[in-house]
């Protein structure tokens, strides 16, 4: 594990040097979503007993970790490893292919953490009602590195930058406002419902959204939840097992 | 005592076309060496093998007698590099840079300090140590990658194309820290495109041609080789042939059967004729 903290180090040194830009630059996409859909768009709505702002801020948090800990991991690693070539001084490192894919999606999860939690405390002074107990925040940590571990998976397997940013595009974006995010899935019909389901970002809402309501958990979006890191974990060992002798 | 690098047989295809084919190559511990080629002449690849980057088609690659494709993870404590295109990490400061490659040669805190301090002495970059990469120049980068490689004492240091980019003063100040970390012992495996530097640094260089070594020796015994003597004739003012003599006195002879509307130069053949005359190409980045 030492190993996967030098690669995380260099990445905490960064954060550290930048932290009030980076909390600033990252608040700004909650921050719209809440105030369009959950001041606009939903005011007077209700949905499952909750007003539409509690309803939304669970999912937008889910939504905040997904982007940033996905990029954190995913989008950076793409550049160090296509552009700037860095990557391959790891590789070259007498480190072991599990602490180094671990390390990188450790960056991914920190800066997923440091965002969510940022918009966290916004939200808490919107809508102070809102719960924040230990289940909460076991279910934003495990998607934090559902969504790193994916980011990680994708960077190694992109060669180009091109083919990151298209699959932002065709797996991130219809995520972003299918994942049950800023509607209940109970008013979509069946066949689409079942759909979403299949999507990571729905079981990370859902189970975000019982939490901090205080409602029964929904464990097995939790497990869902756990079987794509699994997945994601076991194909970027296998991706990066491939790059390297 | 085995040599450093010992290379037998090596092969590596992409999609059925050869680009190293059966390279055989030996460097001694302590040896400053040449590795030359032109454009697509396999250089590049032959280091990412060399420094497990990538895995060979066939063949053996021994670095300080371990195995590089069988132990990889123990070859990797034994080399440096120093790569082309600028791998520093940019988001870090040059001493943080260099802590983050000590942290991952698992050097202890008191290791690092001293290690960096010493090295950042050893590049002069001391007073810069805290300065952000993008802003330094582009010869601070350069030793600081240097440094970096550095960090864990290696034994074998790869570098490709270090002063390219470089203008004239802070390549020969590169050039003086390449024999500085040589005549401290380490063996430097070096590729450039600058036929100077290569005939300036190495003690033997090796020209790679279409993924095999086609010629190997020092400068000065491949200059014999070819002929110490060149004689440049540009016919009707644009096409120039070259012809080789063993010294002036034969080239003399040479010269007066030329007819008088011949421009003729008489030089000492350097290793670029060398290379011209074996590959047909003039020296490109790989």
């Amino acid at each position: 594990m030492m190993d996967a903290y030098s690669i995380l180090w260099a990445d905490l040194m960064a954060l550290k040097r930048r932290w009030p830009r980076y909390i600033l630059t990252t608040l700004v996409s909650p921050i719209l979503y809440l105030v369009a859909f959950g001041w606009g768009l939903g005011r007077g709505i209700n949905l499952n007993g909750a007003s539409y702002l509690e309803f939304v801020i669970p999912g937008i948090i889910a939504l905040t970790a997904m982007t940033t800990s996905f990029n954190g991991a995913g989008t950076r690693l793409n550049v160090d490893r296509l552009y700037f070539k860095s990557f391959d001084e790891c590789l070259m490192a007498p480190i072991g292919l599990t602490s180094l894919l671990i390390g990188k999606a450790l960056i991914g999860v920190v800066r997923g953490l440091v965002s969510s939690v940022a918009f966290l405390i916004v939200a808490l002074i919107i809508a102070p009602q809102i719960h924040i107990g230990p289940q909460f925040l076991l279910g934003l940590l495990l998607t934090c590195l559902t969504f790193a571990f994916l980011g990680v998976l994708a960077a190694l397997l992109a060669r180009s930058h091109e083919d990151m940013a298209t699959f932002g595009s065709l797996i991130l974006m219809p995520m972003t406002f299918l994942g049950g995010t800023f509607f209940s899935l109970n008013q979509v019909p069946a066949g689409l419902k079942l759909a979403l389901y299949a999507l990571p970002l729905t079981h990370a809402s859902v189970f975000l959204r019982a939490a901090a309501l205080n409602q029964s958990l929904p464990w097995n979006s939790f497990l869902v939840l756990l079987a794509f890191f699994v997945a994601f974990l076991a194909g970027g060992m296998i991706a990066l097992k491939r790059i390297s002798i | 005592m085995s040599a450093m690098i010992e290379i037998s047989g090596l092969r590596k295809s992409y999609s059925g076309k050869m680009v190293v084919d059966g390279l055989d190559l030996s460097v001694d511990r302590g040896e400053l060496f040449g590795f030359l080629g032109p454009n697509g002449a396999g250089k590049t690849t032959t280091i990412r093998i060399l420094t497990t980057l990538t895995k060979p088609t066939s063949g053996q690659v021994l670095i300080n007698g371990i195995d590089v494709t069988r132990d990889p993870a123990s070859v990797k404590s034994e080399f440096g590099i120093v790569q082309q295109h600028l791998s520093l990490n940019r988001d870090l400061t040059i001493a943080e840079n260099l802590e983050l490659h000590a942290r991952m040669h698992h050097l202890s805190g008191r290791e690092r300090k001293e290690r960096i301090e010493e090295l950042l002495d050893y590049v002069e970059l001391s007073d810069h140590a805290d300065y952000l990469i993008d802003d330094v120049s582009g010869g601070m980068k350069r030793r600081a990658m240097i440094a970096r490689a550095l960090i864990h004492r290696p034994k074998l240091l790869f570098l490709d194309e270090p002063t390219v980019g470089l203008d004239a003063q802070t390549r020969r100040r590169v050039w003086d820290l390449i024999r500085k970390m040589n005549s401290d012992g380490t063996t430097v495996f070096l590729t450039t495109h600058y036929i100077e530097e290569a005939e300036a640094l190495c003690q033997r260089v090796g020209v790679l041609h279409h993924g095999s070594i086609i010629a190997i020796g020092s400068p000065l015994n491949l200059r014999m080789k070819l002929g110490m003597i060149t004689v440049e004739i540009t016919l009707n003012g644009n096409s120039t042939q070259y012809r080789y003599f063993p010294d002036r006195a034969q080239a003399a002879q040479f010269l007066q059967t030329l007819t008088t509307t011949e421009r003729v130069i008489m030089r000492e053949s350097n290793l670029e004729d060398v290379f011209v005359e074996l590959t047909g190409q003039k020296v490109l980045g790989d």
